[in-house]
């Protein structure tokens, strides 16, 4: 089938009538986005009162223009044209974005200079247009990572607010993605940013000397936050100057682990924090839903899933156990290899850049949204065993109503064959669903429902579909 | 061993071929003149409207059918040689067979409406026909269809979504009224002016209008307007597609005559699906039945009769589905256009006008016979089950929560449905709990 309209669009799926209200929305958003392209141009604008006004002009503009254009057509699915347009079918403009994506991030992972980071001096570009907002929250110049988080957080809140009327049909929807909207501007943001300013992390003293860092952002749990017990961390959390929130970030952190994850995992499935909860999975259900279509549905994805995703997580228990050697002995190195060129350095660069960083979020217009969480998340692999073998979460497939469509496969962001499940009659029971209930909306025959309920007939296979009495079950 | 061929990659076809395969070592040949793999063909709007690519449509992967030993054959069928047991293909050539089935599934109706036939005038059935439509459909300014029917509404979201303006002519007083109840056809036709199809009701096509090149210009109705469009949908029904059978010997009528185990009048010839047509009416289903899940049940029964444990189609209690553009259907048991004299009606519809809940029960029995839902989910096995244990309205109605199938968080409607159920009946149930012992208690 061959393209009928070329659309760039990303929000509107098919746009009747764009009215002059989504027209002025549009031009809006646009302009928030040209000011950070001129700051980073380095165009002398001052930055306390453009930042605001293309922090407002992005997330006001996309909200407006993304109401607008739902709300004018009745409340249901908004697939129509996903596979023709260029955007979101891997065509041109899929790949423009894709490597520019790419680039953003290789330049703020190795080279934060050519977006405006100048280490120990006045920053530039990009990054000195979130100075003010930096100054005015913590008294400090911001740094590349701020100027991330703060994009970052702009792109989960706008593209939220889209994905909202997208799916203003389903509360399922609507209450998960203000959950991982708040997830993010709360406990990733806002939280961390006070902490800092109110000098409980990331401290210089006035005598020049500087106290340290811990993560505070506290739904990012190890093994995904891979450097949690990186010696300086658990020296910063122990830190004086920081208590008690230093400890309590390091019980919590812990404990989430150890206790949290295992029983919530059990209680409603890994979809408490992938889907509801994860910056990740914030970006991936809002930012990357697009494109959640294009994850590979093959057999053969799905060898390699489980090969990669549990070869990450092998990798990241055993560098943090040498990590915790070396912690607690004073040792630099295990077996004569050096702790850090030999296991963190090669985990940060492999797993924390490139594949979470530049393949995770670079990649989506190629390889889907949720690439990271899919082959590579370690928190999603201990999650994953936790919930195929032990939980209460499945999605339920309704007797023998499935028409083999393929919707639900489709639009698996896992890349789960669901429909391979539905037309079975047979629940859904697999380690890598995170719950984003979308094979459920796009469903037109009502078929799958996700629930948490009792282990037992959990992953009963029906000899036959219900409906047909000319087999029984005893034959 | 036996050698078995299959006329036809349908989901009849494709079931039978599987299940074969999982109970013996028959040597198993699917032949398709349509597509070279097997594809749902309810998912073929879904293409068009740009939700999935065809490759989405496969339910299984091309390797599939190599490691399960199903041989397939892209050819079209164009006599059968009952008496030699041999298929004549259009390229001359042939291949014979122990056992045959045919599967071939429908074609769309043509009532012999004049210029049905010209350019820009089709149906939609095949993957064939969707690709007409994708060419006919280009840069038109407007579209008919004619025929009030799933493929209808179908048809109507598909040329939608395209931003395609529609004409949808339905002879009927409203939309599928000789299967809906008047509140669910109502709420129907609400829903297709919402997506701003030029609905017409009780209006039929007396002729369509062809321009110089053979292509068509406009259409005429019934009441003599004329209507401007570029594009025809027919969409009243199909039916049965058997020319091949000519000069078999293979008794046909609409379809082909089959007895309950889906064999026709010749040894060792099958039919099943929406082409054959039952000898014997099988309780109140109709003698043709053209679904997705019978086909997929005759085909789960017919693979077991070719693997000499004779097997009649035994379908249980009625379902079925569909979607109306935003509105999902579902309906359990028997919910008839109009209630028979021995039945009870119950009809709920939310305030929004696009959920409601329609219950039929037996009047002396108080025993639920069907249940129509629009706009939300019920759960299959709870009907099943409860039909199966001729289970009262009242039973049913105070147990609703457990059968509820809608997604986690969304609000539920169990406590209004009751309380208007009581007022209408004088009745007094109280709704019980969702109770997990029970709902695995269905599926057993």
């Amino acid at each position: 089938m061959s393209t009928t309209e070329p659309n760039l669009s990303i929000s509107n799926p098919h746009p009747e009538d764009t009215d002059v209200i989504q027209k002025i929305a549009l031009v809006v958003a646009c302009f928030g986005v040209l000011i950070l392209l001129a700051a980073w141009a380095n165009v002398a604008l001052d930055a306390s009162v453009f930042m605001p006004i293309a922090i407002i002009s992005m997330i006001g503009g996309t909200t407006v223009y993304g109401a607008r254009s739902y709300l004018k057509q009745p409340e249901g699915i908004k697939n129509n044209g996903i596979w023709h347009f260029s955007l979101t079918s891997r065509g041109a403009f899929a790949w423009a974005v894709g490597i520019l994506l790419t680039g953003f991030y290789i330049l703020l992972y190795w080279f934060p200079g050519y977006v405006g980071f100048v280490q120990n001096g006045e920053n530039q570009g990009l990054v000195a247009l979130f100075d003010p907002l930096s100054m005015a929250i913590k008294g400090r110049p911001a740094s590349q990572w701020f100027m991330y988080g703060t994009l970052y957080t702009i792109a989960i809140l706008a593209l939220g607010m889209k994905f909202i009327f997208k799916y203003r049909h389903s509360r399922y929807q609507l209450i998960r993605t203000i959950s991982v909207m708040i997830a993010q501007l709360v406990f990733a943001y806002t939280i961390p940013e006070i902490l800092a300013a109110l000098n409980y992390n990331d401290v210089t003293t006035t005598a020049g000397e500087y106290v340290g860092y811990y993560d505070t952002d506290i739904k990012n749990v190890w093994p995904l936050d891979y450097d949690f017990f990186y010696s300086y961390h658990l020296d910063a959390m122990q830190e004086k100057a920081y208590q008690p929130f230093g400890m309590i970030y390091l019980v919590v952190g812990i404990g989430l682990f150890l206790i949290g994850t295992p029983i919530l995992t059990y209680l409603i499935g890994k979809r408490w924090y992938c889907s509801w909860v994860c910056g990740c999975g914030g970006l991936a259900e809002t930012a990357g839903d697009p494109f959640r279509h294009l994850s590979s549905k093959k057999l053969s994805a799905w060898t390699l899933e489980r090969w990669l995703i549990h070869s990450v997580m092998v990798f990241v228990f055993v560098m943090t156990a040498v990590t915790l050697y070396g912690y607690f002995t004073g040792a630099s190195s295990v077996f004569g290899l050096d702790i850090y060129s030999k296991f963190q350095k090669p985990y940060g660069f492999f797993i924390g850049a490139i594949f979470s960083g530049i393949i995770g979020v670079g990649f989506y217009p190629m390889l889907g949204n949720r690439v990271w969480c899919r082959f590579g998340c370690p928190m999603a692999g201990y999650m994953g065993i936790i919930q195929r073998f032990k939980s209460r979460f499945r999605i339920t497939t309704n007797g023998g109503q499935c028409i083999s469509c393929g919707n639900c496969s489709t639009y698996c962001e896992q890349g789960i064959d669901v429909r391979a499940y539905a037309q079975k009659g047979q629940n859904i029971v697999r380690a890598s669903c995170v719950g984003c209930g979308v094979c459920s909306a796009v469903c037109p025959r009502g078929v799958l429902k996700l629930e948490n309920g009792p282990e037992e007939k959990r992953y009963d296979l029906p000899p036959i579909i219900i409906g047909n009495e000319s087999v029984k079950i005893s034959d | 061993m036996h050698n078995i061929v299959i006329i036809g990659n349908g989901i009849s076809g494709i079931t039978t071929a599987r299940h074969v395969r999982k109970l013996s070592d028959h040597k198993i040949t699917v032949i398709s003149a349509e597509t070279d793999h097997f594809f749902s063909r309810t998912a073929l709007m879904y293409i068009y409207m740009g939700h999935m690519k065809y490759e989405h449509t496969k339910p299984y992967e091309d390797w599939f059918w190599k490691k399960n030993r199903i041989d397939l054959k892209r050819a079209f069928v164009e006599k059968v040689d009952t008496e030699g047991k041999t298929l004549h293909f259009s390229d001359g050539e042939t291949m014979p067979y122990d056992k045959l089935v045919i599967a071939t599934g429908s074609k769309p109706n043509k009532f012999g409406w004049p210029g049905q036939d010209l350019e820009g005038v089709q149906g939609l059935y095949s993957y064939q026909d969707l690709e007409s439509m994708e060419a006919n459909t280009k840069n038109i300014s407007r579209a008919v269809i004619v025929g009030g029917g799933l493929i209808g509404i179908e048809m109507a979201e598909m040329l939608r979504s395209r931003n395609i303006p529609v004409t949808f002519l339905v002879r009927e007083e409203s939309f599928w009224d000789n299967v809906l109840p008047n509140g669910e056809s109502q709420m129907i036709n609400r829903h297709i002016k919402e997506h701003h199809i030029d609905l017409r009701l009780a209006t039929e096509l007396k002729e369509i209008v062809s321009d110089e090149n053979g292509r068509v210009k406009s259409i005429i109705t019934g009441t003599g307007e004329t209507i401007k469009c570029e594009f025809v949908g027919l969409t009243a029904g199909v039916s049965p597609n058997i020319g091949l059978l000519k000069g078999s010997g293979i008794e046909t009528k609409r379809g082909v005559l089959v007895d309950p185990f889906l064999k026709t009048n010749i040894d060792d010839v099958y039919a099943l699906g929406d082409c054959a047509e039952f000898l014997e009416p099988n309780g109140e289903r109709k003698n043709i039945e053209q679904v997705w899940y019978t086909g997929r049940m005759m085909g789960e029964a017919l693979a077991r009769t070719l693997c000499d444990k004779p097997t009649k189609y035994e379908p249980g209690h009625w379902f079925n589905s569909a979607k109306f553009l935003d509105i999902e259907y579902q309906t359990y048991g028997w919910v008839w256009a109009k209630a028979k004299d021995n039945e009870n009606d119950f009809y709920w519809e939310h305030k929004n006008g696009k959920i409601c809940l329609r219950l039929r029960w037996d009047k002396s029995t108080g025993k639920l016979l069907g249940v129509n839902n629009l706009g939300f989910r019920l759960r299959h096995h709870a009907f099943d089950k409860w039909f199966k244990e001729g289970r009262t309205v009242d039973y049913v109605l105070e147990h609703l929560k457990d059968a509820n199938f809608d997604p986690e968080l969304y609000k539920t409607y169990e406590a209004e449905i009751i309380a208007q159920f009581n007022r209408e009946n004088g009745k007094n149930i109280q709704l019980k709990k969702k109770s997990w012992k029970r709902i695995l208690d269905f599926v057993s």
